[in-house]
């Protein structure tokens, strides 16, 4: 058991799968000798060897085209996006080849791949280095989208990733980077996939969220606990293909739901999980469900004043919580 | 544009609640101020609502027949004033507050009676009335939790009053329930017509019901000698007729004798209230007055400070009124007593239902030449049959006995001598 952050419960578990399993390996820009951007592969070049983690070219759509062709003959590539607002040249890949080959093989072809992209803003990046794009993917039957909140979850769920025997896209919020900190065990464990988690047990309102904004929550409902508004908090963490039984059973515990996300409002992740409240809790509901998101505007702004404005942050999310409680 | 809000108007100091008629305007209509909106039907009366602005009915909220409470929307209208023309900072500031407030308070009336799906189904299967939960959430609403919590008291009163039936040998008397499946066994032939029971006739019905219900009806009958009083009217009736412009009826004799009476006799004149009766200290008589499918209650107001004059003018503006369906509120609500003109069709005793909450009724039978014995000789007299039916719970016979006897006695001596018309 150690202290770690979200990067380096990330880092812990690529250094695990490589040694567990001599079919992984790690293909991406500077993820070499640099040991990343971020330094999501710091050490692993120097540990497991120039075969094993590999620098790729400056193109996107030639990183998932290898490692989607490594994987249909058997190997387990991780395939690193630097930023995921670059992963649109390989969307073809992505999703005409890798979601797509075992149905198209009627089973005979499948495609154990892992593609990690760092998303999500709030870090002064801007344009080309603040957006979500968990929604581009989130109707590509064939595709697993999971996006960790916690760096105990971010160990266990690129595990579960790695050792899938198809297409997951694990986007990683930069900002939770060296944000947040917990303890994460040594031993091997992984988190399934495809299952929400609760997060905290509540009974005014239930928050449904995924990523950096399960942990601001948690912020906030530490806040809120004190003044008597109990919050329950469900955390996604797949957002593709949804735990629809599990987001039923949240919003029954209370009947007033609140979801979360940092992507624009309309068609994101959010929007599917308030149909399935539609169709399976109108006699639950106590209250329109709500909806906090990003605008709807082209881009993540640079400058920091209009970039909150942007940013879901935590006074936004205790002014719903409190509003929604109130109803 | 401003959007406005109607609501069902208070119409009477007792009334809680009140039923769409008819609407009289459709959404989409323009209508000016005053003009009217609704029929609505209270307990006791039909009214129309007046549009308190001029403007397009952009939306009607409750449907015909529905019954709801005062206060509760019933439409919104948009009017062409502009909310918001004012170019000087401090004051748009000064106004987008009130706008603002203003939301609020829309926000507010617009939760009363909202109700979320989970209350709804919570309500249903715990067999909660809505009406009567307090709501805290927004505007007063009625959330899920309230409910929940509720049910949770419930449940503990429930377990508590279990745990004292455990200890009490309790006799449970069988409550017989009257539901609508007991009438579904009526066999309809193909000639018979089914008519549907109006807003109206429901009112009647209930009303009835509950009185029936709830008070233990006695009845009691004197006969009445009025030769004198028929003299004396047909001798002046012409005239009154001539100089008042109204017609002198008996059924004036009667209020004014009754009225009086019932100032001698307070404990008529009051109304059962649970723990405590209370007398009434005006004398309020409603007079039941028929048209040809409904029954109204008209109220003549301390009918004991009246000449006869007064009371015939009344009776004749109230009957007016009922005939065109004027009636107001005010002019049916307050009475406290029951006088019932059965005689006007002919009968000579009936069973008169008490006006549900005072205290007694009486039906004022039709007057009939009778032979009758004075001083061992037949004589043809003016006889007319006053029948009382009284709450058993506040009245007893003797009270009532002397009450009847006390009239008896004032309209047999009713003479030019003795009875000023004015």
């Amino acid at each position: 058991m150690a202290e770690m952050n979200y990067l380096q419960a990330i880092t812990s578990a690529m250094d695990d799968e490589l040694n567990r399993d001599e079919n992984v390996f790690v293909f991406g820009e500077d993820v070499g000798a640099k040991g990343g951007v971020f330094r999501a592969t710091d050490f692993l070049f120097d540990k497991h060897g120039e075969r094993r983690v590999i620098d790729a070219p400056l193109a996107e759509s030639g990183i998932v085209g290898v490692a989607i062709g490594a994987a249909m003959y058997g190997l387990r590539p991780i395939a690193e996006i630097q930023f995921a607002d670059f992963i649109l040249p390989a969307v073809n890949q992505i999703i005409s080849e890798a979601a797509k080959i075992r149905y198209r093989s009627n089973n005979d072809w499948n495609c154990p791949i892992t593609i990690r992209a760092p998303f999500g803003g709030g870090v002064n990046g801007a344009l080309y280095h603040s957006q979500s794009m968990e929604a581009i993917f989130s109707n590509q039957p064939g595709l697993k989208i999971v996006i960790p909140s916690s760096p105990y979850d971010a160990k266990g769920l690129l595990k579960a990733a790695i050792r899938d025997n198809d297409p997951v896209l694990f986007f990683e919020h930069k900002r939770a980077y060296r944000l947040i900190s917990e303890e994460v065990p040594d031993e091997d464990y992984v988190i399934p996939i495809g299952e929400a988690k609760v997060k905290h047990t509540g009974t005014d309102l239930t928050v449904i969220t995924y990523g950096l904004c399960v942990y601001q929550t948690l912020q906030v409902i530490k806040k809120l606990e004190a003044e008597g508004i109990s919050v329950h908090l469900l955390d996604l963490i797949t957002v593709y293909p949804l735990d629809k039984k599990t987001i039923i059973e949240a919003v029954k515990e209370t009947g007033k739901v609140l979801l979360i996300t940092e992507d624009n409002l309309e068609g994101s992740i959010i929007s599917e999980v308030s149909a399935i409240i539609a169709e399976n809790c109108l006699f639950e509901l106590d209250a329109p469900v709500r909806r906090l998101a990003g605008l709807d505007v082209p881009a993540m702004p640079y400058a920091p004043p209009l970039e909150k404005e942007f940013m879901v942050t935590e006074e936004k999310i205790e002014d719903a919580i409190r509003k929604l409680a109130e109803f | 544009m401003a959007q406005k809000e109607i609501l069902m108007p208070q119409l009477g100091e007792s009334v809680t609640e009140g039923t769409i008629n008819h609407w009289l305007v459709k959404e989409g209509d323009y209508i000016n101020e005053y003009d009217p909106l609704a029929d609505v039907m209270t307990d006791k009366v039909n009214a129309e609502i007046p549009s308190s602005y001029s403007g397009t009915i952009k939306e009607i909220i409750v449907s015909e027949g529905e019954t709801v409470k005062v206060g509760s929307l019933l439409a919104y209208i948009e009017t062409e004033e502009t909310e918001n023309d004012n170019e000087d900072s401090e004051n748009n500031v000064v106004e987008n507050e009130e706008i603002k407030n203003n939301q609020n308070v829309d926000n507010e009336v617009r939760m009363a009676g909202r109700y979320s799906p989970a209350v709804l189904r919570l309500s249903e299967e715990h067999k909660i009335n809505l009406q009567e939960v307090t709501g805290t959430g927004l505007g007063g609403r009625i959330t899920r939790k309230d409910i929940l919590a509720l049910v949770e008291s419930n449940q503990q009163k429930l377990d508590e009053v279990k745990t004292i039936s455990k200890e009490v040998n309790q006799e449970k008397v069988p409550v017989k329930e009257t539901k609508e499946e007991s009438y579904s066994n009526i066999t309809l032939n193909e000639t018979d017509v089914e008519i549907p029971v109006t807003q109206l006739r429901k009112t009647i019905a209930n009303k009835m019901v509950q009185s029936k219900q709830e008070i233990p009806h006695a009845w009691m009958t004197v006969e009445v000698d009025v030769t004198d009083l028929v003299n004396y009217r047909n001798r002046v009736k012409e005239e009154f007729k001539e100089s008042e412009g109204v017609n002198l009826t008996y059924f004036a004799f009667f209020v004014k004798v009754i009225a009086n009476a019932l100032k001698k006799f307070p404990e008529l004149n009051s109304m059962w209230a649970g723990d405590k009766i209370i007398q009434k200290q005006n004398v309020n008589l409603s007079i039941a007055v028929a048209n040809d499918d409904q029954l109204f209650v008209p109220v003549i107001r301390s009918a004991d400070e009246m000449s006869i004059k007064g009371i015939a003018v009344k009776i004749n503006e109230l009957a007016e009124k009922a005939r065109r369906n004027r009636l107001t509120q005010d002019d049916v609500s307050g009475g406290t007593f029951t006088i019932n003109n059965t005689g006007t069709f002919g009968s000579i005793s009936s069973m008169g239902i008490i006006n549900h909450p005072q205290a007694a009724i009486l039906q004022i039978e039709s007057i009939v030449k009778r032979p009758v014995i004075i001083n061992e000789m037949f004589a043809a007299r003016d006889i007319v049959n006053l029948s009382l039916s009284l709450d058993h719970r506040i009245l007893d016979g003797l009270v009532c006995g002397r009450f009847l006897a006390y009239i008896k006695e004032r309209l047999e001596s009713i003479n030019e001598q003795t009875t000023n018309l004015f």
